[in-house]
């Protein structure tokens, strides 16, 4: 379980941040929403530490990572898989490589167990006749496929993607949604997904957190947003004719 | 102002790249792939510089020095010690700056702007003693060596050019080169190459790895590095000749 207490973040004049609280659960599929610049990117990086916020609490089962010193937030982040918008993976390894890099930095397994957790992490997304293929090599739902299997080769307690379905067709961003979603419950591990595709929201979004010119205008969970009365949300989610004859 | 954020920066960063490393096997295998990257790769490159510039010193030399009174020998005592005192370690640093400091820098800030950095810090990997330290200590091996190697094909390009030229015969040249040969322009040229090496890794990877927003700005930041690297080079020349040649 991850929990947000009353965050703020500004960069230099300009309040990002206002105020976020929150509890994301354990198992469950998290997602944050909100229009570009709407400051869920911020929160997210603040949620992980590549930001600092400014003020508050950010509680990792009880462990408060803005109150940790600096080995305390390395061994932390060792729990922590992240999936990148872009994938990240580095361009100067291979497929198997890059699933690999965690094992080799942060274990002591040998090389037969390395490569059976690869060749696991690998099969788990679906990737098997791509090990040797550098990134450039492959495309780009394969390569998030691939950030996903490094996301988990140290088994993670906490799994954040951003934005894992930007730049992919409508059917490779559900099989990427579903398969985070599957890793969440299958590794019971807490997950948080920032979106802005209404599609992960109606098929994955178990607990959903809007954020509104960097406040939190609303949470629930998709059976809720299709009954709620928040404007900003309202404008949000049903911007389009499909969604709003959906909404109907 | 702006001068003294960028030294702090710098100095942190510095901070960052010497603290201890997570596991010294990665790293190790790290400085031999950077070895062979940055400086092997480049021994094409010294080994042609080297040779034409010390063969067109040597002619220049003899040209200038076409005087009944000065000794023909002074044409290789002039090509050695311009390779050992000047060239083969400012010189070659200058034009490997251009190599092997642009290669480091684009190649940080691409990752950098591809969140590759980001990353490595998300797995509690320190990015800057990862991606860095390997860098500095590769080419703080190799560029030493390369300004020797630089030096002796220098040398060898006069003695090629000079007498088939015309300009300078064999044994005049062997005779200048050997006279009154003082061994610390070797010790001197080395210290400069450790000094060259350092700011050639370093400097560049200070900007690839403050590198914000996309292609362009690593282009540009790239162009920078060279830049700020070359004279900074030239302002460790003149402190380190007049401090080391008093």
């Amino acid at each position: 379980m991850i929990e947000i207490q009353n965050i703020s973040k500004s960069f230099g004049e300009k309040k990002v941040l206002d105020d976020i609280s929150t509890v994301f659960q354990k198992g469950q599929t998290n997602l944050i929403i909100g229009q570009s610049g709407s400051g869920k990117t911020v929160l997210l990086k603040s949620i992980v530490g590549l930001h600092e916020a400014d003020e508050g609490n950010i509680l990792y089962d009880g462990r408060d990572l803005l109150g940790m010193n600096l080995r305390d937030q390395k061994t932390l982040r060792r729990e922590i898989g992240m999936v990148f918008q872009g994938g990240a993976l580095f361009d100067s390894l291979t497929v198997e490589q890059n699933v690999r890099f965690p094992l080799d930095m942060f274990t002591d397994q040998t090389e037969a167990e390395k490569q059976d957790r690869v060749d696991f992490c690998l099969e788990r997304v679906n990737i098997v006749d791509a090990h040797h293929k550098f990134p450039s090599e492959i495309s780009g739902g394969m390569q998030k496929r691939v950030a996903i299997a490094r996301a988990i080769a140290l088994n993670p307690r906490y799994l954040f993607c951003d934005e894992p379905n930007s730049g992919l067709d409508p059917l490779t961003a559900i099989v990427i949604d579903n398969l985070i979603n599957e890793i969440t419950k299958e590794f019971d591990i807490t997950t948080i997904i920032n979106t802005h595709d209404m599609n992960s929201v109606m098929e994955i979004g178990e607990k959903i957190l809007f954020i509104h010119k960097g406040k939190k205008e609303w949470e629930g969970s998709k059976e809720d947003i299709l009954r709620t009365e928040n404007k900003p949300l309202n404008e949000f989610i049903f911007s389009t004719k499909l969604t709003q004859q959906l909404k109907k | 102002m702006r001068f003294l954020v960028h030294v702090g920066k710098y100095g942190l960063l510095l901070k960052k790249i010497f603290s201890k490393p997570e596991k010294v096997k990665i790293y190790y295998k790290l400085v031999l792939q950077e070895i062979e990257l940055l400086g092997l790769n480049s021994i094409g490159l010294v080994i042609i510089v080297s040779l034409f510039s010390g063969a067109v010193i040597t002619l220049q030399l003899a040209y200038n020095m076409d005087n009944p009174f000065l000794p023909d020998y002074l044409v290789g005592l002039g090509n050695r010690d311009t390779m050992l005192l000047e060239f083969s370690s400012t010189i070659m640093a200058l034009i490997l700056t251009g190599k092997i400091g642009s290669h480091i820098s684009s190649e940080i800030g691409s990752m950098k702007v591809t969140e590759q950095i980001d990353s490595l810090e998300m797995m509690g990997i320190n990015s800057a003693g990862y991606l860095i330290l390997p860098k500095i200590i590769a080419v703080m091996l190799i560029l030493p060596l390369l300004t020797i190697m630089s030096a002796f094909l220098g040398i060898l390009g006069g003695l090629i050019a000079g007498p088939l030229a015309g300009a300078v015969t064999v044994s005049d040249y062997l005779d200048g080169i050997t006279y009154v040969f003082n061994p610390y322009y070797v010790t001197f040229s080395i210290i400069k190459a450790f000094f060259y090496a350092f700011l050639i890794s370093s400097v560049p990877s200070y900007f690839g790895y403050h590198v914000e927003g996309g292609a362009l700005e690593v282009g540009k930041s790239s162009t920078q590095a060279v830049v700020t690297t070359s004279i900074l080079i030239l302002v460790f020349d003149l402190l380190l000749t007049q401090i080391l040649l008093q």
